[in-house]
């Protein structure tokens, strides 16, 4: 299935590097998105006010994990472990709501 | 024949098997950070679970809370990360004190994270809102649990700044000493991935509790 | 090919030497052998305190009434036997026994990714177990809440509850590192030539249960220190006199014990699938769906917990879904079981000691599956709820299933571990009383609660006086059975005959190298180039 075995030991062959420039971009944006997401907390939006709050985080999350975290620039494998990890997260958390919802 | 039996001795001397894998070492810190999602995500479904339950009162609660403390903290995190981030990209470009300095920033920033949080929690014990208090245990029931929550949840979290200081304190000595080397690194980058994790979760938890309107 | 190896000289993992001395040289060895056997012997004594309070407990229900010691004690000793059994036995169980010891050999590697991280997880494991023996000796008295720690009674009682609470958290801790462990092994360490299809059911079955202990176990982890936190400072969170609520416990609780029942039955349904071909001299059948089914397993076993609650009055739609998502577990349960008995079919077949623990875990497998089924409909939920049929059903399931498959290998890798052989007809002796114990002793159980006996409690009605006598009588039988088991293998540690490399003609990995192993395993890594169960035949594809 995942043949990771033969290759990435250390650090000895290609490292991704990623430049500074980059990192202090991805800040900027992040720095960006925390404004945008407080200023728009001010306005009353009613229902999806919360949604739009998460929305926000969860693509400053994405920046972060990708970036800062290198997952972009990693095996598909840890691709593929996060996936698992959140999706698991998700149902657990629609299941739960299936009780607490319809109480 | 003696010789290969003196060198089938060495070979079974009880040692530790110690072999270099950067990627696995990746993997397990990958693995662990899951642990930590799933640890906070108890938290996070019960807190779904309350607002669903008192989505005034949280509302009515989450007034007190500070925004501008909130913002400053999170971009404090927010910078934190990029420093953490600089220290590993200097330490790939054989920086050594660029890298001790950029980790450094990193702690410095996670104190005043810190700093921060302990005088927003003592506003809140001052106008008494600390559980079992009075003053919260007059109020209705769903603002009681909005400060248990808002209590469990950021100090978990603030838990987690310390042990990621802790860590970082090592990193640091680990440079110092060269046992992190510009091509054995793997130990700063999970130390990155750790701190980051940190960062990841006060993404969710300021939206959470401070913006709610 | 076997005599070459056998003749060669060498030292084994058990008399090797290493800079520390006495005992020091085996509770800080990072060698995951000797890890496997420290946590057999941790597990081995805390099994025996276990059944020492179901013995008491059986014992209190020979007659009505008191018969030897008053309810509050009766509540502390089920409580204790709970914890004792759950996290200090079955859950660590098979993967940290012969997961550590098993799992390296049988994919071709020299050790586990992280060998000081897999002698940490054995630390935590014996602190967390010195720290619930210490909380029954503290002022206040030991716990008493039933080892689901539901609140809010576990908030209110003045026993102590906040220590071993911490003990099972440090306990999950240790589990955890094991998963991380394990994953990360059969990701990075697979001999050359070992892909996914080719690696030993049994490491599938570890594979499975090391997610599920990382994935699972930190939701408990965090549902115990809220209610440690709620105890001290009352944040209100499960509290209902604040506006908590008790039910989100018993949710946040399920959501790691339910997989957890997964932990304890995966490694051994992966045993089963080692065991049955070496004994049957054939190629597993359907090597593929096994592997998968233990996927399936774990995964939709994730998803099933609020069977537990069914009468607590979660809602409808959900108490729906979750019967349909229980119901669903049993497809690939079934699909191994089918396997195994199809591998038998036509098989020649060797009824040695670990074949018959084996045979006699489906049989007591298949009846705690089906009345797994009686409790996982709502209608007939309702009315065995909570009464001995719940009890007897998971003993059939955890001591038939897990236990069971715990003495099947014990026995099958016994030579492996400790290079000798134990005597045959003393252990299949053992092998019977334990099976007519087991039943005397847990089907009445299922009879008494279909009848109306609620579990847990210190009395009961005198009608219910002979099956209980039928109980505890069994409850004896079996605990000889037990102990000739361990007498015996004790026995055969020290005066056994010498076992050979390969004495059942198993066809992994681990029987290509010397009982017991040598310290690095293997001279050299084994290049793989069939599947695990060859033995000739045509292989399926």
């Amino acid at each position: 299935m995942y043949n990771e075995n033969t290759e990435h030991t250390g650090h000895t062959e290609k490292e991704h590097s990623v430049g500074y420039g980059t990192y202090v971009l991805i800040w900027l944006v992040l720095v960006g998105l925390t404004v945008t997401t407080v200023s728009i907390s001010g306005i009353n939006l009613g229902n999806i006010s919360l949604a739009v709050a998460l929305l926000i985080a969860t693509v400053k999350s994405a920046f972060v994990i990708n970036i800062f975290m290198h997952i972009k620039f990693e095996d598909k494998i840890f691709r593929v472990f996060i996936a698992i990890a959140l999706m698991t997260l998700l149902s657990v958390f629609v299941l739960t709501a299936f009780d607490v919802f319809f109480r | 024949m003696s010789d290969t039996v003196i060198k089938n001795h060495a070979e079974n001397l009880q040692e530790e098997h110690v072999h270099r894998d950067d990627f696995g070492a990746k993997m397990g810190m990958w693995l662990f950070l899951f642990t930590e999602i799933l640890l906070f995500g108890g938290l996070f479904l019960l807190y779904m679970a309350y607002r669903l339950e008192y989505s005034h009162e949280f509302h009515i609660a989450a007034r007190e809370l500070n925004v501008g403390i909130g913002t400053f903290n999170t971009i404090i995190l927010l910078t934190s990360s990029l420093t953490m981030a600089l220290s590993i990209a200097a330490m790939q470009r054989s920086r050594k004190g660029l890298s001790l300095f950029l980790l450094a920033s990193t702690k410095i920033l996670a104190i005043g994270f810190l700093v921060n949080k302990y005088f927003e929690w003592s506003a809140k014990f001052e106008h008494g809102l600390y559980p079992r208090s009075d003053v919260l245990l007059d109020k209705p029931r769903g603002e009681y649990l909005f400060y248990g929550m808002y209590y469990a949840m950021t100090g978990l979290h603030a838990i987690h700044v310390i042990a990621g200081m802790t860590i970082l304190i090592f990193m640091f000595v680990f440079i110092w000493r060269n046992i992190i080397t510009p091509t054995n690194y793997v130990k700063l980058e999970n130390a990155g991935l750790y701190w980051h994790l940190v960062d990841l979760i006060w993404i969710f938890l300021f939206p959470l509790f401070y913006l709610i309107r | 090919m076997s005599e070459n190896i056998e003749s060669k000289p060498y030292i084994s993992f058990l008399q090797a030497e290493s800079k520390h001395k006495g005992i020091f040289k085996w509770i800080l060895s990072t060698d995951h052998k000797r890890i496997g056997i420290m946590y057999l012997a941790g597990m081995l004594c805390f099994l025996l305190v276990g059944i020492t309070f179901g013995f008491l407990m059986k014992l209190e229900m020979l007659t009505p009434g008191k018969t030897l010691f008053d309810a509050q004690t009766y509540n502390t000793f089920f409580t204790l036997h709970g914890i004792i059994m759950i996290f200090l036995f079955i859950i660590p169980g098979l993967p940290a026994v012969f997961g550590n010891f098993m799992l390296p050999l049988q994919i071709g590697a020299r050790d586990v990714a992280f060998p000081r991280l897999n002698l940490l997880s054995w630390w935590l494991y014996v602190i967390g177990g010195i720290f619930a023996i210490v909380s029954l000796f503290l002022q206040g008295g030991p716990i008493d809440t039933g080892w689901t720690f539901y609140v809010p009674y576990s908030l209110r009682t003045g026993t102590n509850v906040s220590l071993p609470l911490f003990a099972a958290f440090i306990l999950g801790f240790s589990s955890i590192l094991t998963g991380i462990n394990f994953v990360t092994t059969v990701h990075r360490l697979r001999a050359p030539g070992m892909t996914f299809f080719k690696m030993p059911l049994f490491v599938w079955a570890i594979y499975s249960t090391a997610w599920v202990q990382v994935i699972a176990t930190p939701v408990v982890g965090i549902t115990i220190i809220l209610v440690i936190v709620e105890r001290a400072f009352s944040l209100g969170i499960f509290d209902p006199s604040l506006g908590g609520d008790p039910l989100l416990f018993q949710h946040l609780f399920w959501i790691y014990s339910h997989p957890a029942v997964y932990i304890m039955i995966l490694p051994a349904m992966g045993a089963v699938s080692e065991i049955i071909p070496t004994f049957a001299k054939r190629t597993i059948f359907g090597y593929k769906a096994i592997a998968y089914s233990s996927l399936a397993i774990a995964f939709i076993g994730y998803f099933v917990w609020a069977h537990h609650m069914f009468t607590t009055g979660i809602s409808d739609v959900s108490r729906f879904i979750f019967s349909l998502l229980t119901f669903l577990v049993a497809i690939p349960s079934g699909v191994k079981v089918f396997n195994w008995v199809a591998t038998l079919y036509k098989g020649s077949i060797t009824p040695g000691v670990p074949l018959l623990f084996v045979m006699m875990f489906i049989f007591l497998f298949s009846i705690g599956g089906l009345t797994g089924l009686v409790l996982g409909s709502l209608a007939t939920n309702v009315h065995v709820h909570d009464t001995y049929f719940v009890v007897a059903h998971f003993h059939y399931v955890m001591f038939g299933g897990t236990v069971m498959i715990f003495f099947a290998a014990l026995h099958y890798w016994f030579p492996k571990m400790f290079g000798r052989m134990f005597n045959e007809k003393v252990a299949k002796w053992s092998v019977g009383l334990i099976f007519v114990g087991f039943n005397m002793l847990y089907f009445t159980m299922f009879i008494l609660g279909y009848e109306g006996m609620p579990r847990r409690y210190w009395d009961y009605l005198p009608q219910f006086q002979t099956l209980q006598v039928i109980s505890t009588v069994g409850s004896w039988i079996l605990i000889a059975g037990i102990l000739l088991m361990f007498g015996n293998l004790h026995r055969a540690m020290k005066k056994g005959t010498s076992a050979s490399a390969n004495p059942w003609g198993g066809k992994t990995l681990e029987w290509t190298i010397p009982s017991p192993p040598p310290v690095h395993n293997f001279d050299e890594i084994p290049v793989i180039t069939h599947g695990p169960y060859y033995y000739g035949e045509e292989e399926e594809k």
